[in-house]
This record gives structure tokens, sequence and C-alpha cells, in this order.
């Protein structure tokens, strides 16, 4: 690894903070997923990439900064990384998985809010983001209360905050919103890189994304088989990189992984046993490196076979329909897309239900653990009726409401053991 | 074939030896800082073949008696349903946990429901409180059952109830009127849970909570339902691991069991 101490500086990163991260980041990393039996070989690559996640990325990041290249950070699936791409922009996902420097946010911000928010304040206060400092735009959007008020406090913080509004409800006005607000939002990007959305550049925008898009498809889809051919973390550690990596490069090492992974199914092999208990997990986003319960499962007997959030299938399972001769044109198929996403912020929302039993289905689940992060209001109220509609539809649900502390791991394995205790007694 | 089952929760280890389906042997202690060295104490000089692991150190003693470890909610129904077939309904008031469990007409687990990672409303959070109050626990029930009104505690908040019971009783509240608050928000709590995985009907209460005379009658009374509360209430989940050992069968083997008692 190179010496990186003059970028991070150059950044402005507070060094001692950031080298305690890293050094945590790197221990939790090894002990998580090093002590996994049967990775597929085609993991190194995600290995190498988490392992320059503050490192190499960022190199590249400043070298597309230093070519005239504008760095785009956000914190939500529904920012449209298509129009991001078509500026020749760089997009990324923004540190928010971590328990740091809470103290911190905590001065600016309520101790009853959701980890995710006050982990995206602690690394911002803390200094220790390389992304969002490297940001040109920070991105925010109106989904929950919580984020949507955040970024008020957090806009004095950063360089450029723009904020997306987002529609409440999936009607015909709930989509002209949405529509009008990706139109300022491609503006605003045209303002800030210097260069016009032209139909050849969108067009090859939404090309790049949905390769993107269906390489992780691809992997999702090997899931079904028994035995599952990787396991639940390092799958989800893909739609982690997801936000981060370059697009082009990812798609090929997802690709590869895909391959290789082909390859397993075809042989019988797998990360786990044959007839290894299959879960799927529903719910909030697992942001990197939250992976405290998808450990949990997968020491306790079972495998994640796929993930029904933001960080999973609700942020990729959709492509962009490449449609039309004008950006106008094009624009209408981007909002189409992403007024599909079935987050907890809509009301009603019966499509995320309804994905939540496809999924089950089509990955041969046997029971469902919905993951909620503590305070996060619309996954923590929609869980109820989740829950009561999957089991009278004869679905098993372990309904968990946890944060990013580890103080909780012993209850949590408790209730996850007692879960996958009554769905192998089935 | 004596077969044991060993329970180690976070306030007491339970050990119970059952033999032929019957009750051989219990014992129990506090766990407080090493539930380890509690574990091995609690064992020491007791005979037995098999032996099965429950609580939340069931993974610290099963890899070093390299014997089967069963999450609680398993335990607990195993040792319900043997004490009494019919039972449907279980709720376990522990120390830090509080479960709340149903099962199917045959005896499997259907739901359950524990809550959340704080004491709110277990055990622990009775046992803080009757210290807050000056009472031994015998006499924290016995005060509680004998007030004619009652103070509403809002606060579940271990920490925060405490300083809301130190101002209540500041500001001149009856004492045994505050206590049956404590009481009364336990039993919602508890009750809520059970809502949660049943409708109303016989619950078998578990638990060092179910050795409170008032906890009993008023979650009988909000579940509106009667409360079936078995000789030992907080043996029921080294029971259930005791009949999780005989019928795991030759799961374990005796020479593993010395090295418990030897030291590690």
């Amino acid at each position: 690894m190179s010496d990186y101490t003059q970028m991070w500086s150059d950044l402005g990163l507070d060094l001692k903070g950031h080298d305690a991260l890293l050094s945590i980041l790197g221990g939790a990393y090894r002990d998580i997923f090093h002590s996994q039996k049967d990775r597929p070989e085609g993991m190194k690559y995600f290995d190498f990439v988490m392992s320059e996640v503050h490192g190499l990325r960022i190199k590249e990041l400043m070298d597309a900064k230093a070519q005239g290249r504008k760095v785009i950070g956000s914190y939500c699936v529904f920012v449209p990384e298509e129009l991001i791409l078509a500026v020749e922009g760089v997009s990324v996902g923004l540190c928010a998985g971590a328990e740091f420097n809470f103290e911190a946010a905590e001065t600016v911000l309520p101790r009853n809010l959701c980890p995710l928010i006050k982990s995206a304040f602690g690394f911002k206060q803390g200094r220790v983001c390389p992304y969002v400092e490297a940001s040109d735009v920070v991105v925010g959007e109106n989904t929950c209360d919580g984020k949507k008020k955040a970024y008020e406090v957090l806009a004095p913080m950063v360089k450029d905050l723009y904020v997306i509004d987002l529609p409440q409800m999936k009607s015909d006005a709930g989509k002209d919103l949405l529509r009008a607000e990706y139109r300022k939002f491609m503006k605003k990007l045209e303002d800030v890189s210097g260069r016009k959305i032209t139909v050849a550049g969108l067009k090859s925008a939404i090309e790049t994304t949905n390769a993107k898009r269906s390489a992780v498809k691809r992997l999702a889809d090997l899931r079904k088989s028994d035995p599952a051919p990787i396991s639940g973390l390092d799958a989800l550690l893909v739609n982690q990189i997801f936000f981060y990596d370059d697009p082009v490069r990812f798609t090929v090492s997802v690709n590869a992984l895909c391959d290789e992974l082909e390859g397993r199914v075809r042989d019988g092999k797998g990360a786990f046993p044959k007839k290894t208990t299959r879960v799927l997990m529903s719910g909030c986003p697992m942001a990197v490196p939250n992976w405290k319960v998808p450990m949990i499962v997968e020491t306790s007997g079972a495998v994640i076979v796929g993930e029904e959030s933001c960080v999973g299938e609700r942020g990729t399972q959709w492509l962009t329909e490449i449609k039309g001769d004008a950006v106008e044109e094009l624009l209408e198929a981007i909002t189409d897309r992403y007024f599909k996403i079935d987050c907890a912020v809509f009301t009603p929302n019966p499509s995320r239900l309804d994905h939540v039993k496809e999924m089950y289905k089509k990955y041969r689940a046997r029971g469902v653990i919905h993951y909620s992060l503590q305070f996060c209001s619309p996954y923590t109220v929609e869980s109820g009726p989740v829950e009561a509609d999957l089991e009278t539809s004869g679905i098993p649900v372990l309904r968990l409401e946890t944060d990013y502390s580890q103080e909780d791991a012993g209850q949590i394995k408790t209730r996850v053991e007692a879960f996958l205790e009554r769905i192998e007694a089935r | 074939m004596r077969a044991a089952g060993i329970d180690i929760g976070s306030r007491t280890v339970k050990l119970a030896v059952i033999d032929g389906g019957e009750l051989a042997l219990s014992r129990k202690a506090l766990t407080l800082y090493d539930p380890f060295e509690t574990a091995r104490g609690l064992v020491d000089g007791v005979e037995y073949d098999v032996v099965t692991a429950t609580g939340y150190g069931r993974h610290l003693v099963k890899d070093f008696l390299g014997c089967p470890a069963i999450s609680e909610i398993k335990a607990f129904a195993l040792g319900a349903r043997a004490i009494l077939p019919r039972c449907r309904v279980i709720l376990d008031i522990g120390g830090q946990d509080t479960k709340a469990i149903s099962l199917a007409e045959t005896g499997e687990l259907n739901k359950f429901e524990m809550n959340d990672k704080c004491a709110a409303g277990t055990g622990r959070f009775l046992e803080v409180m009757a210290a807050a109050l000056g009472y031994t626990l015998d006499e924290f029930s016995a005060a509680a059952l004998s007030a004619g009104r009652v103070e509403k505690i809002n606060n579940m908040c271990t920490v925060f109830a405490e300083s809301e019971v130190i101002s209540l009783t500041a500001r001149g509240a009856a004492r045994h009127e505050v206590a049956l608050g404590i009481h009364k928000a336990v039993a919602s709590r508890s009750v809520a849970l059970l809502m949660r995985v049943s409708p109303p009907q016989e619950v078998f209460f578990a638990g060092g909570a179910a050795l409170n005379e008032c906890m009993r009658e008023l979650i009988g009374r909000e579940f509106g339902a009667p409360v079936f509360v078995p000789a030992d209430p907080q043996l029921v989940g080294a029971f259930g691991a005791a009949l999780h050992a005989a019928k795991a069968g030759l799961g374990h083997v005796r020479d593993k069991v010395s090295g418990l008692r030897g030291g590690a």
C-alpha cells in the first residue's frame, strides 16, 4: 500500500482520527471477511478495493478532479447516477455506516436519531471521510424527516450542499415533482461541471449505470442456488462497493466473479454446505462497515441469500430504459426508473411487500429478517404491517431493531438463533 | 441416563439434572462478574452423562464442554411443555431479557418477542426499583399489593425511572403506591409483548419475576387470562436444556465433563 499521508493531509483529514478509523476498520474486516470459509477467488478484487477504499480510490478521485471532473457525493439511491456520469462527474456514496465520533455528532443532533445520520455527521465533524472532503457537491434528498432536517445542519459544514426534493406518494403529482427535481438537478450538474448534457452523453451514462446494475443482478440471481455459491456477507460487500468504485471496472469485476460462481453452481460448490438454512434480509440499508447482523446470522448456521434493501435489490433491481432521441425523453425514462424505488418514505408502499415475497420465493429463503435502524420511523413503523402480512402468508419473520453499536450483539444472536430454531423445526 | 441443563443467565446461573424425565437435582448461583467460573462451580461434584447449555452465556461453556447450545427461547419452550403439556404461551421475565413465546398446538415454536436492548421492564429493572424504594424483593411485591391507588411511572428506562421514583417520593408520594406503579409499568410492557405473539390465553409465567406475587396478579389481569406459575419458575430454562440433552442423547461424552471441573 502506498503512502497517502500527503493526500489525506491535503484533503484536510484529521490524520490521527483517520488512522484510528482505518485500523479499526481493517481489524473488523479481517475478523469478519477473512475468517469465512470457501470464499470465491473473485472476492480478492473486492478485498483489494476495501483495503484501498481510503487510498487508491481517493487518489483516483483526486486525479479526476485534476482533469476538471467533479466529484458528487450522496447518501441515497434516489440520486440519479446517470445524470452525474452524463457530465463526466464521479458519483460516490458517502460514509455513514459506523459508530464513529458520535459524541461530536450529538453536539449538533439529538441523541435519539438514526445511526446512519449520526454517522455521516461523525465522519464529517471528525474529518475522517475522504469522500465527503473530496466532494465538490454533496447531494442531500428529502427522504425521511431525520435526513431532511439534518441536511439543514450539514449545509454550513460542506462546500456545496444541494438538496433534491422527493415525493411521498406514487401519484401523478408525485412523479411530476420527481421529474421536475431531476431536471433541476441536471441543470445544477451542468452548472458545476461546465458541461452540457447531450443525448449521446446521457445514453452512454445510462448504459454504464445499467451495466453495473445488470452485473449485480446477475450476482443476485446466482444466489438462488443451493448451496449458495457466495456468502451473504460477501454479496453485501459487493453491493456496498457498488457505491464507491469506478463503475466500469466494478462491472467487469462483478461479472468475473459471476463467471466463477457459475462454475461453482455447475459443480455444486458453495460458500456454505448444501441445505444450510437460507434467510432473506429486508429493511434499512447497511452502509460500509455495517456488517453486524449479517455476521451474526452467518456465524449462527444460516446463509443470507438476498437483501431487500437500498444496499441491495431496492437500489439495483430496475434498469433505466434507453428510449427516445432527446434529453427530455431520456430524463423521462430516468424518472420512470427511480419512481419505482419502493422506499418506506412512500405511503402507501405495497410494492415493497410484493418484492419481499417475490424474493423470498425466488431465492428459496425459509425466513425473513426485517432489519430496522433504531429511530428510523419509516422502516420501524412499516415493519409491523410487513411482519403481519408475511406471517399471514406463512413466511416466518424476525424483526430486529438495532444501531451501529456492538453492545446488543449477544441479544441479537439469541434472537437469530431462536429464529433459526423456529424455521428449522418447520 | 442423567441429563443436565445449564442456563447461564445475566443474573443467575441455573443447573438442572434429570433422570428418567424427573428432576433429580437443581442448583442456582448468582452470575456475578465471571459467568464461566460460576458455571464451573455450579456443576462441581454433580453427576451427569449429557449436558446442553442455554442462556446468554451458552456459547461460553459450549465451546469448553463441546456440548450443544440452544437458545433460551427453545429451552423455555421445551421446559414449559414438559411441565404443562397444554401450554401455548410463555412469558419469561429474566434478568436482562423479557421474552414472550407462543407455541403451536404440537409444541413447536410459533413466534417470539423480546424487549429491546436495555434492561427496561426486566427483572433487573424491578430489582433496581425495589432498592431505590428501600424494599427487599419480597417487601416490594407485598407493598405494591397493599396499595389502594397507583402512582403512574412514565419512564421505562431503568436510569430515568429511578430518578422519577426519587422525585415522586421527594414530592411525598406514598412508597407502596409508587411500588405498584413500577409493577404496573413492567406488567404493561410484558403484556404488550404477549399480545404480539398471541391473543389472551393461559400464560406459563417463568423467570425470577414470576416469584413476585404482584407481577403474577397484574399479568393475569392485564392479559385477561389465567397465569400458571411452575414450582420453580427460575429453573424452566435449565430444565428445558436438560430435556434437550436427554433427547440429543449421546451428543456429549462423559470425559469432557470432568474437564469443566478440572479447571481451564
